[in-house]
Order: structure tokens, then C-alpha cells, then sequence
């Protein structure tokens, strides 16, 4: 291919740093701030085309990688045969025979292979069995053609409640669950169940493999845990910390979606450009994304909840089961969390929550935003919406008289000591949304419905709670490491592992920083995400960056700023060049020491799972068309409280994208399974919601500060993820009379409830 | 074959099979790799463009199609200046409303955005909404995009701006 251009040649791409963009003159629309607050780090870049994502970036001599995997959801590989027709000398095949270090994807336990052993057992559908690579994509695409898989077909599981292997389970609680239920008016019970989704970050997973001279490996894509991929990169390779290199792209969002299979699919990139020497490209389409990486687990919720006339909720028993498919991968994790949610942030006397997470023989579930508490949410919300219906108390109300308040203890017998605010976040969203004004419209309209009605409308209110950072000891367990420096040059760097993909990591981290040393927010400097360069900081999960590692960060620039006006006796922002040019460098380390007085026991389960909770409160609208049984999501207000705002415009930004996230996860989002393998694995077939299927948004943030943090923050990107759901379909109760129990509220779900037919198949399920 | 095309004002005569995606001549022949690819099956928007003004998929145009017309991307929006490119208005719009998070949508969002101010059409938050349905982004809700569409389209500066 040869390309001419006039006047000039095409420029080349280059990973260069891009030239400095600048904002318009004034008078031309620039306010130079986003609100008062800096202008996001990276914005420049990415609204210019500049920045550089991991398909972007060019590596001469690049071959093109691909994954043979399974097409059988349980089977015994016998074999994988080469065509003898296909001249396979311009191609090179890497098998499990070719790992050098340990056939496993390292996380919990050692149970997923890279790639399955000739012997060994495939699992599901999209097992990865072979890997390939060509100079062409043509060649590559022929010779996977030219590949075949000898199986022996084994029985499959689809259904978890009929699954034998359990990866984990939980059982906690407090008081005496039968006492309780014996001082309840009324019981309530019910199950809900909720399928598989796909976190659908809008750019592909895609990892690239450059073999070092040290005879190492360095990798570069999208991700969101550097040091995950690190430690499954020398394991899998046989490496040491050094000759191991991982490199975060740009990263086009990640939900969650890019927090385990960067793992595998970086190892898999790595065993090719191993084996051919140079680099290799694995840069996946979306159906392959979708049909083969991690989603939001399955859910089977079954709730019995006892309460008296006077609205006490007394007594819950929550039994859940999550459906981990075919890998371990996080499940158990995921299940805690999911666990430690299932009541919702209702002071209960009397609980008992029973939980497992079983094997069947789909794709490994994974994370995606809220970790198993949406799932569970989403119960306890339906749940507590249908005890005020039995009850005839407005659901606001009933919510009011069960919340959690400061002292109140959790099913881990927590005690909340602070930071609780459940009654502000419900109050201030239902204020907002003037949730009993149209409550009592709804009520009217739907009293005077007639036969010829063709929509209808309705409100509905969901709250909910989320553990800020690690479950329990794991914060403690992962000793995360930040550090802020001042080199000898003068510039002043933070040097954390926290990734950016979207949500705003390279913008509060400078402020913060900036703010604690007293100088502008563009004197401080990022440090790119690469293992040689920054410390372990954990991974970029679990809304914990602001929160724990922005703690950290504050704590290390407290300490460089002291150590610099203790040498120049003026104010940091005054001395700090000159203390540079004198001394030299100074580097401060901060090491994650456990929050003053939390503490938790692994052993029993108790205690402090979380040093804080976040809560949030969505009220939504909705019409329903009676006809089609089709949703639209007209509005939804939600309340957020996120200990501290850092950036207002970006924090609304995540209660606003994680909300219409959970808008598709009520109303549209579903995979439909076949033997294990997922029918819409395509954006033409997985819809998500546009922009005119999104409601109007209302984020409302409030501040319930945590001590532990220096600057207060609790993380954001997750809770409103847990809230959405249930509140639209109490909206779509609202507006027709009936409970939809599964997700999605499908307009075949709503059509048969609304005729009183059996509802289609519960999601999750394999047919 | 050899094909002609107006890239962001710059001519180019490009040999390559007329079947080949638009999407990957730009990325890959011609080095602009602002615009960016999420689906390959015309559903995402993320590879939008502008063929003769009008947006398009880039992904579902074969460059045979684009032979003699002008295309614009990302990387034609904003303006050189004495020390370096100055953002368009629409493009700091977006950076102070917060309509770009993790940017992947954003070139082609830029796009659709474009041409609708270009069309002149009123920029109520219907006609903005129904403008990028074609452009999914799994971040932002849209509520921040629409407002950066709104804000650009009224030309307005710092303090009338919605949420100032
Ligand atoms: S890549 Fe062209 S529409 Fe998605
Ligand atoms: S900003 Fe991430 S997809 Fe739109």
C-alpha cells in the first residue's frame, strides 16, 4: 500500500506526548474552570484525538494476535489439530504445552488455566485452547480456520441452584431470627432474580506484548489494576519484578470490565511476542469481548421479612446465591460484598443472610460496578417496597422508620459510629423529585384509568448503602503504597498505580496534592501508570482511589511539605524550588495503615467490614406504554453522599453515568443464554441505553464526611449503581399495579404480568 | 486502485483496495487515529466522521465511497494557533461541562455534535438528544454531553452557562 499526500507527507503516529492544547481566547466561550474546579488533567488530549489508547499506538513490526478457545460448554480436550493443507510456517501457535511459568490466571485460587491442557477440562463456551499469531490479519484469520479442537463431551451445569461446586458462602447475622419473626404483624416474602450483563466500556479489551532486551516482557493496554496484570504476567512467564513491565494505555472505560481479564489477556499477548520476538497486538472486537470476558454475576435472592403493623421491619432472612460460572476468578469477594449488603440500610434486630457463589459451565462472572451489591440491592429494595404496599404506609415513610442512623449495628454487628447518612440522602432526593406530591398524582391517574388507557405513569423510590473501599481485612491484607515527590529538576510528581479511565483519577489526584502543599494545580505532575515507575497503590477498584489512595497521597505530600519548611523555614510554595536546587530530590512513601479503630475478624466475620458506608437515595419516573409493555425513564433524581466532594463536575458526572447504567440494567440489559453461550454478543443484539433513551438526570451530592480520611471522601463511582434499578421498578409498579421480579423489566415481563400470564424464563439461565 | 480525499482540508491519494473500511484508512494509512472504533458494525458511533459535512460510521464506508469527497475528523476541529492548537468551542465546551470521562465516545460524539451546530437547527435537549442517539457512551448518562452541546450552541461564556 503506498500512500501519497499533498501538499506534505501523512504525519506519522507517534506515542509522543501531544503538543499542549490551549482553551479559546476570551470572549470565544472559556471559563478555563469546570465549575471552579481545575479542568480535567487529560481532557485536552482526549477531545482532540491525541490521546493515545492502547489500538492507537503503533509498534513497527507488530504481529497480530488471536485466541482458538472452545466452542463446548463441557468437554474433555483430547486434541487440537493443524490442517495439513495450511502452511503453517507464517504463522506461530502458542499451546499450553508452550507456558514456561505456571499455567494459571493468578487471582483467589490457582483454577483457571491460560490456556486449556490437552487432557485437561474446558469449561465453557469461550475457553481459550490456542493462540496465534500471523504478520497479516488475513493469514491469521485463515490459519484459525485451519486449527480443530478434538473434544469429548461432558456434562454441563447451567443452573446454580442445582450446582455442587460452591466457590464460597457465607453465613452471618445477629439477634434471634425466630423471635423476631415471632413479634411480626405480617411477613413478607419473596425472590428475585436478576442475569447476566456486560459492563460494555466502549473500548474493547486490548493489550499489546513487547519482548525487552533484558529478556523480559512489557506490556501496554487497557486496564484498570497495573499490578494485577504484573503478578499474573511473572507467573505466567517465569519473570521477575524487574524484566515484568505493565503499562496502562488511555483506557476507554472499564466498569469493572477491566479489573480481572487484562490478566489473561495479557499473557496471552505475552506468550506470543515471547515466542515469535517481537511485538504482538491482541486487540479484541466487540463480539469477541463480549462472548468471552467477565460479566455482572447471576443472582437468585430469596427475602422473608417480618414486620409489625406500626412499620418495623423485626425480622429478615435473606438467602442468595450468585452464579460464578465456569472460574473462581472473584467470586467469593463479590459475595461478600453482596452478602454484607443483602438487608439494605435498614436497622434490623433480627437478620440472618445464608450466601454461596456455585460453578456452571458459563463464562466467568466477574466485576462490574457495585461488586454483587446492585444484585442485592436491588432485592432488598423490592423487598421493602412491597412490605409498605402490604402495609399501606408510603414507602418514604416506611423507609424513614427503619433506616440506619449513627449507633446502629450491622449484620456484622458494626457499629455505625459515624458518617451515616441514609435520612439525608432519602430526604433530600425525595424532596427533590417531590416523591408524595406525585406519588399521590400517580395514585389518582391510576384510580381513573380506563380499559382504553394506553400509558401510564409512576414514581418510585429506592435507597441504598455501599461499603466504601476493601471488604474487611483487605485493605489492611494489600498495604497500598502512594508517594509525592519533589525531584532535583523541582517538579513535584505523585507516583500512585490508581489508573484513569474516565472517572477522574489524574484530576483529583493533582488537587488534592496541590491544595495540601498551597500551589497551583498544574505545578503538580502525574506519574504515567507503568510498574518501573509507580508503587503498588492496589488496584483502581471498588470506588477506593479517591478515598484510600488519595488518602495516602495527602499524607505523603503533608510529609514532603514539612520536611522542605523545616529545611527552608518558609512556606512550601515559596521554598520548594530552591529546596530542590539545594538538596535535591526528596521522595515520600506512604504506606495504607489501617483506619483508627476499625477492625474487622476474618475469622467470624464481624466487625467492621467497612471503615464507612456511602448512601444513596434515586427517586425515578416513568411512563409505560400498556400496550408494548415498554418502560420509558423519564427522570431520575439521585442523591449520593460521598463523604467529600473533590470535583464536583466529575463526581456528578459518575452519579449521572453509573444511574443510566443502572436505567439498562432495569429496563433493557439482558444476555440470553444457549448451552452456555451468550446469543447477543453483539452491540447490535446487546442494546444500552442512548441518548434519547436516557431520562433527565438530577445528581444531588451530599457530604457526610469520614474521619479516617484526611480530606473526608468516601468514593462515588459505585453507589449509584446500587439505587436505579429498584426505584424504576417501583416506578413500573407504580404506574400499573404490578411487580416485575426479575431483571430486566422487559416489555415481555411486563406484558405477562400485565395480562397475569407466567412471566418469561428467569435470567441468567442457559437454555 | 488509488483514491482521492480531502482530509481536514488536506489532500490525499491513497492506494489501497476500495473495499477497505474508511475507519481503517484513517487509523492506519493516513495516521489519524482520533477516531476510534467500538462495535466494527455501525451501532456504536464511536468512528464517526464527517463525509462532505454530513456525519457517517467510518466503519461501515468503504473508501471507494469517500473517493473525491472532503472527510473531517477530530483531529480537523481544532484550530492552529501561534503555540499550539486552540480547542474549537465545542470542544472546550466539553472540557468545562465534563462531556468527555474516559473519551473513547468523545471523537465521534465531537462529530455528530458538530454538524448538528453547523446545521444551524434549534438546540433544544430533544434535538441534541435525537443529533447523538447514534453515538453511545457508557460513561457520562449524556447529561453533561447534552449540556456541552447546549453551551456551545448558544455561544455562551462562563457565567450564563448552564449550572454556573
Ligand atoms: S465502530 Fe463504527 S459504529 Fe461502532
Ligand atoms: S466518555 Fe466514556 S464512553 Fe463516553
Amino acid at each position: 500500500m503506498t500512500i501519497t499526500t499533498r501538499p506534505g507527507p501523512a504525519t506519522p503516529v507517534s506515542p509522543a506526548a501531544p503538543s499542549p492544547v490551549r482553551l479559546p481566547r476570551a470572549g470565544e466561550l472559556a471559563r478555563g474552570h469546570a465549575r471552579g474546579a481545575p479542568l480535567r488533567r487529560e481532557g485536552p488530549a482526549k477531545l482532540t484525538g491525541t490521546a493515545l489508547y492502547a489500538d492507537d499506538l503503533v509498534f513497527p513490526g507488530a504481529w497480530y494476535g488471536a485466541t482458538l478457545r472452545s466452542t463446548e460448554p463441557h468437554a474433555r480436550l483430547l486434541g487440537i489439530e493443524r490442517d495439513a493443507d495450511f502452511d503453517w510456517s507464517r504463522v506461530v501457535v502458542v499451546t499450553a504445552e508452550d507456558i514456561p511459568g505456571d499455567n494459571v490466571v493468578s487471582l483467589i485460587i490457582d483454577d483457571q488455566p491460560i490456556l486449556v491442557p490437552v487432557g485437561g477440562e474446558i469449561r465453557h463456551q469461550a475457553e481459550p485452547v490456542a493462540l496465534l499469531a500471523a504478520a497479516d490479519r488475513d493469514t491469521l484469520r485463515e490459519a484459525k480456520a485451519r486449527l480443530r479442537l478434538r473434544t469429548e463431551p461432558l456434562a454441563p451445569v447451567f443452573d446454580p441452584l442445582v450446582s455442587s461446586q460452591v466457590f464460597a458462602h457465607f453465613d452471618m447475622g445477629k439477634g434471634d431470627i425466630a423471635a423476631g419473626f415471632a413479634a411480626a404483624d405480617l411477613v413478607v416474602e419473596g425472590t428475585y432474580r436478576v442475569g447476566h450483563t456486560e459492563q460494555l466500556y466502549i473500548e474493547n479489551q486490548a493489550m499489546i506484548a513487547v519482548p525487552r532486551e533484558d529478556g523480559g516482557m512489557t506490556v501496554t493496554g487497557s486496564l484498570q489494576c497495573p499490578y494485577y496484570v504484573h503478578k499474573a504476567l511473572k507467573r505466567a512467564l517465569a519473570l521477575d519484578s524487574e524484566r515484568a513491565v505493565v503499562i496502562q494505555a488511555e483506557t476507554g472505560g472499564g466498569f469493572g470490565g477491566k479489573e480481572e481479564y487484562p490478566s489473561l489477556l495479557a499473557v496471552h499477548a505475552a506468550l506470543l511476542a515471547q515466542r515469535i520476538g517481537r511485538p504482538v497486538r491482541m486487540i479484541y472486537g466487540r463480539h469477541e469481548d463480549i462472548a468471552a470476558t467477565t460479566k455482572r454475576h447471576p443472582a437468585i435472592v430469596t427475602h422473608r421479612t417480618g414486620v409489625t403493623r406500626e412499620g418495623r421491619i423485626v425480622a429478615q432472612e435473606i438467602d442468595l446465591v450468585l452464579d460464578g460460572g465456569a472460574y473462581c476468578t472473584l467470586s467469593p469477594v463479590v459475595l461478600s460484598r453482596a452478602t454484607i449488603h443483602a438487608g439494605g440500610p435498614y436497622d434490623v434486630a433480627n437478620v440472618r443472610i445464608t450466601s454461596r457463589a456455585v460453578a456452571t459451565n458459563t463464562p466467568p462472572n466477574g466485576a462490574f460496578r457495585g461488586f454483587g451489591a446492585p444484585q442485592a440491592e436491588f432485592a432488598a429494595e423490592m423487598q421493602v417496597n412491597r412490605v409498605a404496599e402490604a402495609l399501606g404506609i408510603s414507602p418514604l415513610e416506611l423507609r424513614r422508620r427503619n433506616i440506619y442512623r449513627e449507633g446502629g449495628v450491622t449484620p456484622t454487628q458494626q457499629v455505625l459510629r459515624e458518617s451515616v447518612a441514609a435520612q439525608e440522602v432519602l430526604e433530600r432526593a425525595a424532596e427533590a423529585a417531590e416523591f408524595e406530591r406525585i406519588r399521590e398524582r400517580t395514585a389518582r391517574e391510576r384510580a381513573a384509568r380506563t380499559a382504553s388507557a394506553r400509558t401510564a405513569r409512576g414514581i418510585g423510590l429506592a435507597l441504598g448503602w455501599h461499603g466504601a473501599g476493601f471488604t474487611g481485612s483487605g485493605e489492611e491484607r494489600m498495604g497500598s503504597v502512594a508517594s509525592v515527590e519533589l525531584t532535583a529538576e523541582g517538579a513535584i510528581r505523585i507516583l500512585a498505580a490508581s489508573t484513569e479511565m474516565g472517572q477522574g483519577t489524574k484530576t483529583i489526584f493533582p488537587q488534592l496534592v496541590a491544595d495540601e502543599l498551597g500551589v497551583p494545580y498544574d505545578a503538580v505532575e502525574i506519574a504515567p501508570q507503568d510498574t518501573s515507575i509507580v508503587p503498588d497503590s492496589g488496584p483502581t477498584v471498588a470506588s477506593r482511589t479517591a478515598m484510600v489512595v488519595g488518602g495516602l497521597i495527602i499524607k505523603a505530600a503533608r510529609r514532603l511539605r514539612a520536611q522542605v519548611e523545616e529545611r527552608t523555614g518558609r512556606p512550601f510554595a515559596e521554598s520548594y524550588l530552591h529546596d530542590a536546587q539545594t538538596w535535591g530530590g526528596t521522595r515520600e512513601d506512604e504506606r495504607f495503615e489501617p483506619y483508627p479503630g476499625v477492625h474487622f475478624d476474618d475469622e467470624t466475620y464481624t466487625g467492621d467490614a467497612y471503615p464507612a458506608f456511602g448512601w444513596a437515595c434515586a427517586v425515578a419516573e416513568v411512563e409505560v406504554d400498556l400496550d408494548t409493555g415498554e418502560v420509558a425513564v423519564r427522570s431520575v433524581v439521585s442523591a449520593d453522599d460521598v463523604g467529600r466532594v473533590i470535583h464536583p463536575v466529575l463526581a456528578e458526572g459518575q452519579v449521572e453515568g453509573g444511574t443510566l447504567q443502572a436505567v439498562g440494567y432495569a429496563t433493557i440489559e439482558e444476555i440470553k443464554l444457549h448451552d452456555g453461550r451468550y446469543l447477543n454478543d453483539r452491540l447490535q443484539t446487546y442494546l444500552i441505553p442512548t441518548a434519547v433513551d436516557a431520562p433527565r438526570i438530577d445528581a444531588i451530592l451530599v457530604e457526610a464526611p469520614f474521619s479516617g480520611a484526611p480530606h473526608g471522601a468516601k468514593g462515588v463511582g459505585e453507589l449509584p449503581m446500587d439505587v436505579g434499578a429498584p426505584a424504576v421498578v417501583a416506578a413500573i409498579h407504580d404506574a400499573t399495579g404490578v411487580w416485575i421480579h426479575d431483571l430486566p423489566a422487559s416489555p415481555e415481563r411486563i406484558l405477562a404480568a400485565l395480562d397475569g400470564h407466567e412471566p418469561p424464563g428467569p435470567p441468567g439461565i442457559s437454555a | 486502485m488509488s483514491y482521492e480525499l480531502r482530509v481536514n482540508g488536506v489532500e490525499f491519494e491513497v492506494a489501497a483496495p476500495g473495499m477497505r473500511r474508511l475507519l481503517d484508512v484513517l487509523r492506519e494509512d493516513l495516521g489519524l487515529s482520533g477516531t476510534k472504533e467500538g462495535c466494527g458494525e455501525g451501532e456504536c458511533g464511536a468512528c464517526t466522521v464527517l463525509l462532505d459535512g454530513e456525519p457517517v460510521v467510518s466503519c461501515l464506508v468503504p473508501l471507494c465511497q469517500a473517493d473525491g469527497h472532503a472527510v473531517r475528523t477530530v483531529e480537523g476541529l481544532a484550530t492552529a494557533g501561534p503555540q499550539g492548537p486552540v480547542l474549537s468551542p465545542l470542544q472546550a465546551a466539553f472540557l468545562e461541562a465534563g462531556g468527555a470521562q474516559c473519551g473513547i465516545c468523545t471523537p465521534g460524539m465531537l462529530m455528530s455534535a458538530e454538524a448538528f451546530l453547523a446545521s444551524g437547527a434549534d438546540p433544544t435537549e430533544e434535538a441534541i438528544r435525537e443529533a447523538i442517539a447514534g453515538n453511545l457512551c457508557r460513561c457520562t448518562g449524556y447529561t453533561k454531553i447534552v449540556e456541552a452541546i447546549e453551551l456551545a450552541a448558544l455561544g455562551r461564556g462562563a457565567d450564563t452557562a448552564p449550572g454556573a
